[in-house]
């Protein structure tokens, strides 16, 4: 049994501690926004804060996650879903099939909180997440859009 | 929000509970609501297409699937637009395919596919939309005792004009489901439209920004197991042996199973224990003859066709061989284009409930219709006795038009009556199990006279048929008309642009053992690169600007003609590009449309840098000007992709690319700025998630000629840049 800090909520999770972070957080807590997509750390899709810091879940097992580390999910990202990156994507319609989204988003949160006002060269450095429907262009919009008023994640 | 359709009372009981209304994120009626039966009844359709309910919401019903290309909110525009409701009250669910055959196919063809979500449901859409409004309309003025003439709707208020009386849609409804619908509905001018047309928010941003959006990846059912397959990695291979004792005291492990003849399956508490037994499981193939296959072997096989004697004709105009033979000059030059993974980012997967009577399956899939035949045929049921109840896609384009993996989901849930099973693809098995894009090769030989016009083409395409390998039904006297995309004489769907007076196209049907399917842009991808990166070959050689060289082969063709110099103008062809930057430009017409790129480009010690594109598409109606530049944007991303990175080889008979590692896709850095120009003419209906894709490739390789000297004829671009040329 290993205990996470998951959303600011204390979960026990039953899973062997070679279990990537990413199959914690979907098959045991049941949080589904954070996606499969390549089990390899290459996609992006699986991305989720820890301590604030952006990471690749599917490729972080639970041994090596400390149970005092605040693990934040797309769930989490804001309570009312409507931090200034979900503002912004909204108004852009930045999502095409949605399935990179929430990796995007967690990825760009970190990205704002690090540099409130990132320019397009530190976006292409934070933001190598796979998007197959090809929404980069919007993603860079939304980004910028949410920095311009000024509140970071 | 969009809600699937909820599970109708009657299969409640078959599930026996085990899935009663706790289905992740599903909008299921609760037990109660259905106990109380008539008492909380829905509210009665007015046609098929539509419930209005107590609240003013309208619930349109969607046959088409929405994968990202903004379909729902397409249909959602052509419904409005007639039907006059109020848009912020309007929501879309999926009907199922099962009701579908109940109804004697009501809603139309289920299959998204190749541009069609909107072109090929238009009609029967904005029919639906008006026979509602009529019918509200005619219960309010039976209320009222006036003419329907005398009454109008708009935001699902209808009003009379003598008195100035409304009411609402909802308040009419009931009277209004009871009347018998219109046999004549006739529909608006184009001239009238005002949703369609206009720039519109899509309908289901929002669950997508918070992880609320639930994925056929993301279903959780009580009791559900999670299964991990894994096929033969050689196509056509099967399973010889396999040892179960090796993993089935594992933690979570509760079945080893074979799948059919070619797979094998751990069944267990979660996917990562699944995934992790089924690595462990140590399995013995059979690979049989495609075992000793590989990629020079395809190669050799393609170049034989390059000048064999007997092809299928696609294109013929006068007498292409003699021409060139007689002709003063000739060019030539062959090409290659290889196999690519359609890579979406949501695996494949599908959750199957398989009883000795009944068989339900939750899928992302493009064609609910045929998902629904290939469930019932696996499942050993008719398909009275089966549904398919759709989510929303984590991408299509094309690889869920097709059902293999649904065949092994169905096999598995087979072995495990009554229980939900969840069948989930690896990336890698994703990767090693697809169905590509097909391997072809072209050799274009043009003939010039004394004055570098052409006077003869022939273009000689060799390789793979997606019809041949996947639905040989559609042959023509073993010819596959789809391998001609683009290149085609006459037609509104995809003809050739340009007059040659002598030309002939046909192509050496070669189809090695790896299965072919659509993707997206399909057979246009490797045509338009083909035959535009040729002509701007014959273009440099001869002295000749690229655009004027193809202007004079287009006075037969205005509309293609017309987006090309949409974006002739836009890029700037003919004045000074900012320094170090080349340019190229393509023209093609595809699913309906008429498109064409330029593109801005520039080559520093090998390493490409794609600075602009442009893009006009002349779709005929354009029905949201927003969404079209979204899927022009996300075309490009798609077609750039492949020609930069995309290749899938083969070594002993099966594919070498197991993740994203090998098979490198592009990501925002290479993402070049993309400014797209809408030229709607009007009067016909031509598809937008897949024309432009096809442009993009060729308008970059041409800017990559402009830039280096370098004529890129190999398919992916890779790293030739950084080889010697």
């Amino acid at each position: 049994m290993v205990t996470l800090n998951v959303n600011g909520r204390s979960v026990q999770v039953d899973a062997d501690p070679d279990t990537p972070l990413l199959w914690a957080i979907r098959d045991h807590v049941g949080l589904t926004g954070t996606k499969y997509g390549c089990g390899i750390a290459q996609c992006g899709a699986c991305t989720v804060h820890l301590d604030g810091q952006a990471v690749r879940s599917c490729a972080l097992p639970l041994s090596a996650v400390q149970e005092s580390q605040r693990i934040v999910t797309i769930e989490g990202l804001s309570p009312d879903g409507n931090h200034p990156l979900q503002v912004a994507w909204r108004a852009l319609d930045v999502p095409q099939c949605g399935f990179c989204q929430s990796g995007m988003l967690m990825a760009a949160a970190a990205l704002l909180a690090e540099k409130p006002r990132p320019t397009d060269e530190e976006i292409n450095d934070a933001i190598t997440n796979i998007c197959r429907c090809g929404t980069y262009n919007q993603v860079r919009a939304g980004i910028h859009q949410a920095a311009e008023r000024g509140i970071s994640g | 929000m969009t809600t699937l359709n909820a599970l109708r009372p009657s299969r409640r009981g078959i599930l026996k509970g085990a899935v009663s209304a706790v289905l992740l994120g599903f909008h299921l009626p609760s037990r109660q609501a259905v106990a109380q039966g008539a008492s909380t009844a829905s509210p009665p359709e007015l046609n098929a297409w539509v419930v209005v309910h107590p609240d003013d919401r309208v619930v349109l019903r969607m046959a088409k699937t929405e994968m990202g290309q903004g379909v729902r909110t397409g249909l959602a525009q052509m419904f409005a637009e007639e039907m006059h409701c109020d848009w912020s009250k309007l929501s879309t669910e999926y009907v199922t395919p099962g009701q579908s055959l109940v109804r004697s196919r009501v809603w139309g063809n289920f299959l998204t596919a190749g541009s069609q979500g909107i072109r090929s449901s238009q009609e029967i859409v904005r029919k639906g939309g008006a026979a509602a409004r009529m019918m509200l309309i005619q219960a309010a003025a039976a209320r009222w005792d006036v003419p329907a003439a005398e009454c109008s709707a708009r935001d699902s208020v209808i009003t009379h004009a003598g008195s100035g009386r409304t009411l609402r849609y909802a308040e009419v409804v009931t009277e209004a489901a009871r009347l018998t619908p219109p046999s004549d509905v006739p529909l608006k001018d184009p001239a009238q439209w005002t949703v369609i047309g206009k720039p519109t928010a899509r309908l289901d941003t929002a669950d997508k920004t918070t992880g609320k959006l639930v994925y056929g990846q993301d279903l959780r059912m009580p009791g559900m197991l999670v299964a991990v397959p894994r096929r033969c990695p050689v196509f056509g291979g099967t399973v010889r042996s396999f040892d179960v004792a090796a993993v089935s005291g594992r933690h979570g492990v509760r079945h080893v199973l074979k799948v059919g003849e070619s797979a094998v399956a751990v069944v267990a508490d979660t996917f990562w224990q699944a995934k992790t037994a089924l690595d462990a499981l140590p399995v013995e193939w059979d690979t049989g003859e495609n075992g000793r296959v590989s990629s020079e072997a395809i190669s050799t096989m393609l170049d034989e066709g390059l000048t064999a004697r007997e092809a299928f004709i696609g294109n013929q105009q006068g007498d292409a061989r003699a021409a060139i033979a007689g002709a003063a000059r000739q060019i030539e030059a062959t090409y290659s284009y290889p196999y690519q993974n359609h890579a979406p980012m949501e695996t494949m997967n599908a959750t199957v409930v398989w009883t000795p009577s009944r068989c339900d399956v939750w899928c992302p899939t493009q064609n609910g219709e045929a998902a629904l035949a290939t469930a019932a045929q696996a499942a050993g049921l008719p398909q009275t006795a089966c549904d398919i109840h759709r989510v929303d896609l984590g991408g299509g384009f094309g690889r869920r038009a097709v059902h293999d993996w649904l065949v092994d989901a169905v096999l598995i849930a087979r072995q495990v009556p009554g229980i939900p099973i969840k069948t989930m693809w690896t990336r890698e098995e994703d990767m090693v199990q697809g169905r590509y894009h097909p391997v072809t090769k072209c050799r274009l030989v043009a003939g010039l006279d004394a004055e570098n016009r052409i006077v003869g083409l022939h273009m000689r395409i060799s390789g793979q048929s997606i019809l041949a390998t996947a639905f040989p039904g559609g042959l023509q006297n073993g010819r596959d008309p789809v391998q001609f995309q683009g290149l085609n004489a006459t037609g509104t769907e995809s003809a050739l642009g340009y007059t040659f007076p002598n030309l002939l196209i046909d192509h050496a049907m070669r189809n090695p053992h790896v299965p072919a399917q659509f993707w997206r842009g399909v057979n246009h991808n490797q045509n338009a690169i083909y035959l535009e990166c040729f002509l701007d070959e014959v273009a440099h050689a001869t002295n000749q600007d690229p655009l004027a060289l193809r202007r004079s082969l287009m006075a037969n063709h205005p509309k293609h003609l017309a987006v090309l110099n949409a974006v002739a103008e836009r890029i700037g062809w003919g004045t000074p590009a900012p320094a170090g930057v080349h340019r190229g430009i393509a023209q093609q017409m595809g699913f309906g449309s008429f498109v064409a790129a330029a593109a801005e480009v520039s080559v520093e010690r090998g390493e490409l840098k794609m600075h602009r594109i442009v893009a006009a598409t002349d779709c005929g109606h354009a029905v949201n000007p927003r969404q079209i530049e979204m899927q022009v944007e996300g075309s490009f991303v798609y077609g750039l992709s492949a020609m930069l990175h995309g290749a899938c080889t083969v070594k002993d008979g099966a594919i070498e690319q197991t993740n994203f590692d090998t098979y490198n896709v592009m990501r925002m850095s290479e993402m070049p700025k993309v400014e797209t120009t809408i030229l709607p003419s009007g009067g016909f209906w031509g598809g937008v998630g897949e024309p432009t894709i096809m442009v993009a490739a060729p308008a970059v390789l041409n800017a990559i000629f402009a830039a280096t000297g370098r004529r890129i004829r190999d398919m992916p671009l890779g790293d030739q840049l950084r080889q010697r040329g």
